[in-house]
């Protein structure tokens, strides 16, 4: 087998192993919560004989470990369980919620991913010049400020005074695709602003620092432009840490976008999560917390995959 | 010289230096320097490390390294003043009409790009030629350049090829497209010995087969002797002597000149044989999560207060003996006995008395210092630790060891950063002596260093071998080192000792094959000597 397909198999057993560790640490989490889902549904003053009854008909008479097999062999088949606060199915549910994030976040990073690194790139050609200084200025005065209060300023400009914009990101099943857009084009400016400064950032220091190498005063001794420099011999070297901060600002956009989504009344999973949070609709958190926990590893085996296959060291073994 | 390709007038170069705690300061690196080559000559740039060598061959691409300046002077390249051109102009003959091949071929290729992009690049991004045309000089170049394979040398990416064919390569990028005038800076330093001589091989058939002119930097003598028509000798950015290679090695006129041609005077004549202070029992040694042994069943003496020289190319094993006699990586098979007694082979079971006698001096002495302690503190801590000595005691002591090691007492309070390289190794010498050790292992100790400075540092060995008696386990891949300073010799090849013995018995003929191969290929001082080692080499291949 060719070493890097071992390298990338590892780092998906690992992965998988992770998010088995993780819905362990989230069952654990909510089953050690006082009261359990029966107490949640009957209220405070249900009769001991009531929960018994209702614990025996939902399996929560049963020990921990048994339940825990259960809720993962139901994840593993697609049924997350039911919602106690509203008694629908959960996985329809988020099914819905969690396209209109993911819908989001796509059109989040198709704009800063490209857009910070380009912007990366530029500052690092313009090092302590004026270019560097006013993309670094901005970035992080954008990422100084918190998400709520670029959301309203956004809010403010966009939607109220110029009145370009819709301040309610409302979408729903079968709206069309260019209303859609239309509809969540201020969430996806604030959560790019949110984003941009970090992964620019990141990008800037990882050419900086490789641009200190020998290899690249032959490239400049070759009368390559500063951009073909840059472009050709410095970023392809400099891909492994980008994608590692790419990634993390993709899993936050996926993860972490809770008070954007409140401030635009977004239809979103943070808002379900936030929602039945304060329902103590347990089912439903721990279906969540599972999502997110396998967003995030996911992304980040990914970034791995992509680093080990942007080295050519173990792309081309000698 | 009218018709000079290049013509360099009155050069003056500067960079401003940040000594630490001090203000920054302007400093000339390079002082009215002329010179000039000429269409298909080969100018040798010689000196020793900071003698301006790689700055001037940098200037003739009007390229200053970091915050170098070219503050003065005339830089012509094919008719025109280069010096203040602007960056497009620059850009436009860098790599059209002048080239560089640099001292680490394995730093200057990316890793990331097959070695053909890289090669071709130049020709394509200068529109010289089209791709095709570009590849298929490219592998001609590569045959001719002695690699492996030409026809798909350039699939392949920097990591996957030695060190040997990266420099061939490097020389190939340089001539691919088809430049007036290419920049050799150390080309072949970085390698051993026996590669070195294909590489010179290969770069002097590639100069006289294409008709380029060529700089070619070095610090070595002998080597710029075989492919240089003229040589300049620099020392701190001055001229010292500039003329044919033939007058500079036959008959020097500047002292300077003199004393490089004749370095490595050392006579030292073997001691006679005495018990051994170290004997090495039939030790193999592997590193961990390898199956592979990097020594196999070595047995070597070293008598009491002599030098073994352990000589080898990179790869043979030499510094993992220095870890198995240290105790940094115990033997899997075999035994150490040091001084009559049994050595623990893990360092963590060795008496305080194992790990005082035996002491270390290393190839870079920039690192095996902690910049941040003076001299005195550096030298002070053995002394600190084998003897308990404390306050004036110690400072007399240390005050001696600098005496001992020719710097003189004023050092005490210096850091590492103010000294010089040779400098810094004098004092990992003290060091190493303030132990009173019975062995010291010194692994490429005069590797780093210049030629005169290398010669004082063995001196200086010599010197305190004769006071202290001390027996020294010299490794190094130099054979002119070895002469100088060895009482016994061991010639190692991929983890075996191939040849043992006496200094006089291991270089009189008869030869095995490797150590006759290692010994011819030492450059000497002489015009020829490349073709000459060539010619008889393929006049015995054809004998066979």
């Amino acid at each position: 087998m060719h070493p890097v397909l071992t390298l990338v198999v590892q780092r998906v057993a690992l992965g998988l192993l992770l998010l088995l560790a993780v819905s362990a640490v989230i069952f654990l989490g909510v089953a050690a919560l006082p009261g359990d889902t029966a107490q949640a549904i009957l209220g405070q003053s249900a009769t001991p004989q009531a929960l018994a009854n209702l614990r025996a008909e939902m399996g929560l008479d049963q020990p921990p470990l048994t339940r825990y097999f259960q809720w993962l062999g139901g994840v593993l088949t697609g049924d997350l369980g039911t919602s106690i606060s509203n008694g629908t199915d959960i996985a329809s549910a988020i099914g819905q919620r969690l396209g209109n994030t993911l819908f989001l976040a796509a059109w989040a990073a198709v704009i800063s991913v490209p857009l910070a690194i380009l912007l990366g790139l530029v500052a690092a050609r313009y090092n302590g010049r004026w270019p560097d200084k006013l993309i670094s200025g901005a970035t992080l005065s954008a990422i100084s400020l918190p998400e709520f209060v670029v959301g309203y300023l956004v809010l403010y400009f966009l939607a109220v005074k110029w009145q370009l914009f819709p301040s309610v990101a409302m979408v729903f099943p079968g709206m069309g695709m260019m209303d859609r857009l239309n509809a969540v084009i201020l969430p996806v400016i604030v959560l790019v602003l949110v984003v941009l400064a970090h992964m620019m950032r990141m990008t800037r220091a990882a050419i900086l620092n490789v641009m200190q190498s020998a290899y690249i005063e032959t490239a400049e001794l070759k009368g390559l432009s500063p951009m073909q420099v840059i472009w050709r011999h410095a970023f392809p070297n400099a891909i492994a840490p980008v994608v590692n901060v790419v990634m993390l600002n993709l899993a936050y956009l996926v993860v972490g976008v809770v008070v954007v989504e409140v401030v635009f009344v977004y239809p979103g999973m943070g808002q379900y999560l936030v929602d039945h949070v304060a329902k103590r609709d347990l089912p439903v958190v721990q279906a969540v917390g599972l999502i997110f926990a396998a967003v995030y590893i996911g992304l980040n085996i990914l970034a791995d995959v992509i680093s080990i296959l942007a080295n050519p060291r173990l792309r081309h073994p000698k | 010289m009218s018709d000079a390709l290049l013509q360099i007038r009155n050069l003056r170069i500067e960079a401003t230096s940040y000594p630490p705690g001090e203000a920054p300061r302007d400093v000339v690196l390079v002082d009215d320097v002329s010179v000039s080559v000429e269409k298909g000559k080969v100018l040798g740039l010689i000196g020793e490390s900071g003698a301006g060598k790689s700055t001037i061959g940098l200037s003739s691409m009007a390229y200053g390294r970091g915050g170098v300046r070219l503050t003065g002077g005339t830089i012509t390249l094919n008719g025109r003043d280069i010096r203040l051109a602007d960056a497009r102009a620059l850009r436009a003959l860098r790599g059209r009409e002048v080239t560089y091949v640099a001292q680490s071929a394995a730093a200057a290729f990316n890793p990331a790009i097959k070695l053909m992009d890289q090669v071709i690049e130049t020709c394509l991004a200068h529109d010289v030629m089209g791709r095709a045309e570009a590849e298929a000089r490219a592998v001609m170049l590569f045959a001719r350049l002695g690699l492996p394979e030409p026809e798909r040398f350039g699939q392949r990416y920097p990591h996957q090829v030695s060190g040997g064919q990266l420099q061939r390569a490097m020389t190939a990028m340089a001539l691919c497209p088809k430049p007036d005038l290419v920049i050799f800076d150390e080309p072949t330093t970085a390698l051993d010995v026996t590669t070195q001589i294909e590489v010179l091989a290969a770069i002097k058939e590639a100069i006289r087969d294409t008709g380029v002119a060529a700089l070619y930097i070095t610090h070595d003598l002998a080597v710029v002797a075989q492919v240089a028509d003229d040589i300049l000798v620099l020392r701190h950015g001055k001229r010292i002597e500039y003329g044919a290679t033939e007058q500079i090695i036959t008959a020097p006129k500047e002292a300077y000149t003199k004393a490089l041609v004749s370095v490595r005077s050392i006579e030292h004549v073997e001691k006679p044989d005495a018990p051994a202070v170290l004997e090495i029992q039939s030790v193999t040694a592997r590193y961990k999560g390898t199956n592979f042994d990097v020594l196999k069943a070595i047995t070597l003496d070293l008598p009491a207060g002599q030098t073994l020289a352990v000589v080898g190319e990179s790869g043979s094993g030499k510094s993992t003996l220095a870890r198995v006699i240290t105790g940094l990586l115990p033997p899997a098979q075999g035994r150490i006995r040091f001084a009559g007694r049994d050595l623990a082979p893990d360092l963590a079971a060795r008496t305080r008395d194992d790990l005082r006698e035996v002491q270390m001096i290393y190839q870079m002495a920039d690192t095996a210092m902690n910049p941040r302690q003076t001299v005195g503190t550096i030298i002070g801590r053995p002394l600190e630790f084998y003897f308990g000595l404390k306050g004036e005691a110690k400072r007399k002591r240390i005050q001696d060891l600098l005496e001992q090691i020719e710097m003189g007492k004023g050092f005490i309070d210096r850091y590492p950063a103010e000294l010089s390289g040779g400098q810094k190794q004098r004092v990992c010498i003290a060091r190493a002596l303030a132990a009173k050790p019975k062995l010291i292992i010194c692994d490429e100790v005069t590797s780093a260093l210049d030629p005169l400075v290398a010669d004082g540092i063995l001196k200086l060995l010599l010197a305190l071998q004769a006071a202290e008696g001390v027996a020294y386990l010299f490794i190094t891949h130099d054979l002119a080192t070895v002469r100088a300073i060895a009482d016994r010799i061991a010639v190692m090849y991929r983890g075996e000792v191939r040849r043992y013995g006496t200094k006089t018995d291991v270089l009189t003929p008869p030869f095995d094959d490797y150590t006759e191969l290692l010994l011819s290929s030492v450059p000497e001082m002489k015009m020829g000597w490349l073709e000459g080692v060539l010619d008889s080499r393929k006049m015995e291949a054809a004998g066979n």
